[in-house]
């Protein structure tokens, strides 16, 4: 292969089978779900600060339908908080982030020229573009866009009688929904085949980097699980249009008495949760990865107990499948088997602790370069570990009965999911960003968005807690129906002030983005003096990674300071010295 | 007109921005710098911010809990709820040791052990099998301890003694929520979603003798320190029934019944006198149900046993509210 083929404008930029320009393809797709969502937020956060008030900005996005006077339409406000959760855990979180990095990352660590199979990477971007495409229309049908929140439990996403958002909307969504699974699985299935396959002469499974770790235990959980989703959804499509009772039982709607008996939305849970746990872990892990890479690197040290790292990876994925019922406690699922989840759930805390202290024991006497990636990936630790040990409230059955659905789920899994994934997916951009485009963004642009980020981010979420503990449930359209509630008004204030502030600091982040891509100052060609594959490749971009040979790996990954070396780095396709011993 | 302006404020901005960006950039070329190279400079202000953000953001988290702690929930009004607190208290007090030794480390850490000099190096330390099999089995043996007390706590409230427990229904439907009482048999009608029909509307089998004698309601009235057991059905969509002061949550699934068992321990008049005038209980739908979920709720009331009999006494029955009226 190498440089050889000829590259038109439309194979190059558009329907390229290169694994670099696909990961940019993802990443921008990514980035601009990623504003969508946010403003989404942003819109039904002064609505929930400011309940009734009218806002030009509200008229602004959303019309006078839908925003009547420049106040938010209850309806469009769940519609909001639903697209608001699909995009951020699907379009940005899941695709935008592993669809990034796996791509991006695995040839280029592993030593192979290419994916596996190209074609089906292609093809794995393309049919997310369409579920983009499909996804977005949804936006501006007569109805409104699927407002049954992400989760789309039936009966409500079911009965358009019920919600108008549960007609063409969350036929739309469906629709969307299933590319995005097929997409996801040829990805998946390219990722899993071209690690075990293509890896470079020397490099055992033993010395891979934990990005690839990540990525491909990412890679199994996403094949094993998003099946079932599939199959949820397929269910949920033939009693919605075929008249089938797989989820629906007993229904009066609209004053009408509807034919189906003997379902259960209960299956649907557990289909969905079925998915819908490991899909936590879809999101965390490469960001977990991505971490350990960006943390060994700017501590120069190596990471510590990389077997743990590995193992706890393992441990929590493998756990990830049997815990979904924690968030089906107060279904009235039998108690006995809320006990069972209970169980396994804690469980996980174990390597997740395991992997907590290793990233401190990491730090711990070493020699820190503050890059903004090394930010992002301090900030994502504290986020983990915030966002975990709540995780042990919500996880025990007894506790969860009095928090669940409330706020104070929506400030967990905010900080442990949703910010630790996007400051793992912003360290990696900052990190990787010039292998990317060959320039370097800009450090004191970075510096200012990673600190802002970081205070308004706990602004938003750390708050939450306190609300939830006052008992107010989440997706309210407002709450001034309960006068208990009534004194929670300046923290809801408060979050929506960070709110607006975290929104606003990412026009920097994007900024910064694409003026490097163009203006950067030219990128060396391993600038972070990092030890990975990726940075032995060429800065330009050539379709085959490597001109010439493939490098051989004679050693791990994190030989950082080691000591009887020269330099505080040593390649991996560097041969040890004599008497020289592996880690 | 405002959104022009706004547009031009947004374009200006982004041309300041460039300029900023490419003077800054200039003038560490005139010096002969990569502007994007991180120095040992920036790794000292770095680090510095991080010690003092992570301060300031530990520091915050103990003034939000002063600040913020009016806000929370008071102490459970019933039996079940008080050990949940108690397993909730333990639960947090936990992890708040965890979550500032970590933090602290973390903080700490990268404050103090930056690059400062070329000479400086890491130390290499890769692994300590020892230390990770530490902190591996501290966490596991701590765990368990709180699996086993949470799941101790768990099956007592499961196990509530239901036998002398009055039996009230809770019917969910968008956006309101309805009550059956058993009444003097202590057993619930039979009930079905096809025999709702004008006032019928719970859909009570009238045919059954047990429902003869429920009386439906829009309110829930319960004696204090008698067992209830709430039975929940819905008529269209899943909803949940909320009651956070009495720390019990299920949700109303339409195809099944659901059922939660509490004893209240405080009356209403007790919790004014506790926490202000205002005071009511009340229950919430806490599952996404529609356009007005956020607006779904009735008024639970606990008083004494004579408060409730008078109360009882003069609600109608189903016989009487919906066979004498037919005839």
């Amino acid at each position: 292969m190498g440089d050889h083929h000829k590259e038109t404008f439309v194979t190059k930029y558009i329907f390229s089978i290169d694994h670099k320009m696909i990961a940019k393809q993802f990443l921008i797709t990514g980035m601009f779900m990623g504003i969508i969502g946010m403003i989404m937020s942003i819109l039904f956060r002064l609505q929930l600060s400011n309940p009734g008030e009218s806002f030009k900005v509200m008229e602004f996005f959303l019309g006078e339908k839908w925003a009547p006077g420049g106040v938010l339409d209850p309806n469009m406000y769940l519609a909001l908080v639903t697209m608001h959760g699909t995009i951020l855990v699907f379009w940005v979180l899941t695709a935008g982030l592993s669809g990034t990095f796996a791509n991006f990352l695995i040839p280029l660590q592993i030593g192979a020229r290419d994916m596996a199979s190209g074609f089906m990477n292609m093809l794995s971007y393309w049919f997310f573009f369409v579920a983009t495409i499909v996804l977005l229309s949804s936006l501006f049908l007569e109805m409104g866009p699927a407002s049954s929140g992400w989760t789309i439990y039936p009966p409500l996403s079911a009965l358009p009688e019920a919600i108008p958002g549960s007609g063409l909307g969350q036929d739309l969504w469906l629709i969307a929904m299933t590319l995005f699974v097929v997409s996801s699985l040829l990805g998946g299935l390219n990722y899993i085949v071209t690690i075990l396959n293509l890896r470079t002469k020397g490099m055992s499974m033993s010395r891979l980097p934990l990005t690839v770790w990540a990525l491909l235990i990412v890679a199994i959980l996403g094949v094993l699980s998003f099946p079932v989703l599939l199959s949820a959804s397929l269910l949920l499509v033939f009693d919605r249009t075929f008249g089938t009772s797989f989820y629906l039982s007993d229904i009066i709607i609209g004053g009408e008495l509807l034919h189906h008996t003997g379902g259960s939305p209960i299956l649907y849970e557990h289909l969905f949760w079925f998915l819908g746990h490991p899909e936590v872990y879809i999101i965390l892990l490469p960001a977990l990865g991505i971490v350990s890479e960006v943390i060994s690197v700017n501590s120069r040290k190596p990471i510590f107990g990389y077997k743990a790292m590995v193992v706890s990876l393992m441990a929590i994925a493998f756990l990830s499948f049997i815990v979904w019922g924690h968030h089906m406690f107060v279904t009235g699922m039998d108690p006995f088997l809320g006990s069972v989840f209970t169980f396994t759930t804690l469980l996980i805390a174990i390597p997740s602790a395991v992997k907590v202290f290793n990233y401190i024991a990491t730090l711990w006497r070493a020699s820190i370069r503050f890059t903004p990636a090394m930010l992002f990936a301090i900030g994502f630790v504290s986020t983990f570990i915030t966002g975990g040990l709540t995780g042990i409230i919500l996880g025990d059955s007894a506790l969860d009965i009095n928090v669940h659905d409330t706020y104070f789920v929506v400030g967990h899994f905010h900080i442990v999911m949703g910010l630790s994934a996007i400051y793992g997916m912003f360290a990696g951009v900052y990190h990787w960003f010039p292998k990317m485009y060959g320039r370097m963004m800009n450090k004191k642009l970075g510096y200012l968005h990673f600190w802002v980020t970081f205070i308004s981010a706990y602004g938003v979420f750390f708050p939450m807690h306190f609300t939830g503990l006052a008992g107010l449930p989440r997706r309210y359209y407002q709450n001034t129906s309960f006068p208990m509630f009534d004194q929670l008004t300046d923290i809801n204030e408060i979050i929506t002030f960070f709110a607006i502030v975290g929104g606003l600091i990412q026009i920097l982040f994007v900024f910064n983005f694409f003026y490097s891509i163009f203006k950067g100052s030219k990128s060396t060609q391993n600038p972070w003096k990092s030890n990975t594959l990726e940075w032995t490749a060429p800065i330009e971009r050539i379709h085959g990674n490597w001109h010439g040979e493939i490098p051989t790996v004679h050693r791990w990954a994190y030989d950082y300071s080691k000591p009887g070396s020269d330099d505080d780095f040593i390649s991996q396709d560097t041969p040890l010295r004599d008497g020289e011993e592996e880690h | 007109m405002i959104n022009i302006l706004i547009a031009i404020l947004g374009f200006l901005l982004i041309v300041t921005l460039v300029q900023v960006v490419r003077v800054s950039e200039l003038l560490s070329e005139i010096k002969n710098q990569d502007a994007n190279e991180v120095t040992f400079q920036d790794n000292k202000i770095q680090s510095r911010t991080l010690g003092i953000v992570g301060f300031l953001f530990l520091a915050s988290c103990v003034w939000q809990y002063f600040e913020w702690k009016h806000v929370i929930l008071p102490p459970a009004s019933s039996e079940h709820g008080a050990i949940i607190d108690s397993l909730m208290a333990v639960t947090v007090i936990l992890i708040t040791i965890v979550f500032f030794i970590t933090q602290i480390a973390l903080f700490y850490f990268g404050f103090k052990y930056r690059k400062d000099s070329d000479n400086e190096t890491a130390f290499f330390y890769s692994h300590n099998n020892k230390l990770e099999m530490f902190w591996t089995v501290i966490p596991a043996i701590v765990l368990t301890g709180v699996i086993l007390y949470g799941l101790n706590v768990w099956n007592k409230i499961n196990n509530t003694d239901t036998s002398n427990a009055s039996v009230i229904e809770l019917y969910a439907k968008q956006f309101g929520w309805e009550a059956r009482y058993a009444g003097e048999d202590g057993k619930l009608g039979d009930a079905y979603f096809k025999y709702v029909n004008g006032p019928n509307t719970l859909g009570v089998n009238l045919d059954d003798q047990f429902s003869m004698d429920d009386i439906q309601t829009k309110e829930v009235h319960l004696v204090v320190g008698k067992p209830v057991l709430l039975k929940m059905r819905s008529q269209d969509v899943i909803h949940s029934a909320f009651l956070p002061h009495f720390r019990v949550q299920m949700n109303c699934v339409p195809g099944m019944t659901t059922q939660f068992a509490f004893t209240p321990t405080k009356t209403t008049k007790q919790m004014k006198e506790e926490e202000g005038e205002d005071f009511e209980y009340v229950l919430l739908c806490n599952k996404i149900c529609g356009a007005a979920h956020y607006n779904m709720q009735m008024k639970f009331i606990v008083e004494e046993a004579e408060e409730y009999n008078t109360w009882i006494k003069n609600q109608e029955t189903i016989k009487d509210r919906l066979l004498t009226q037919n005839n």
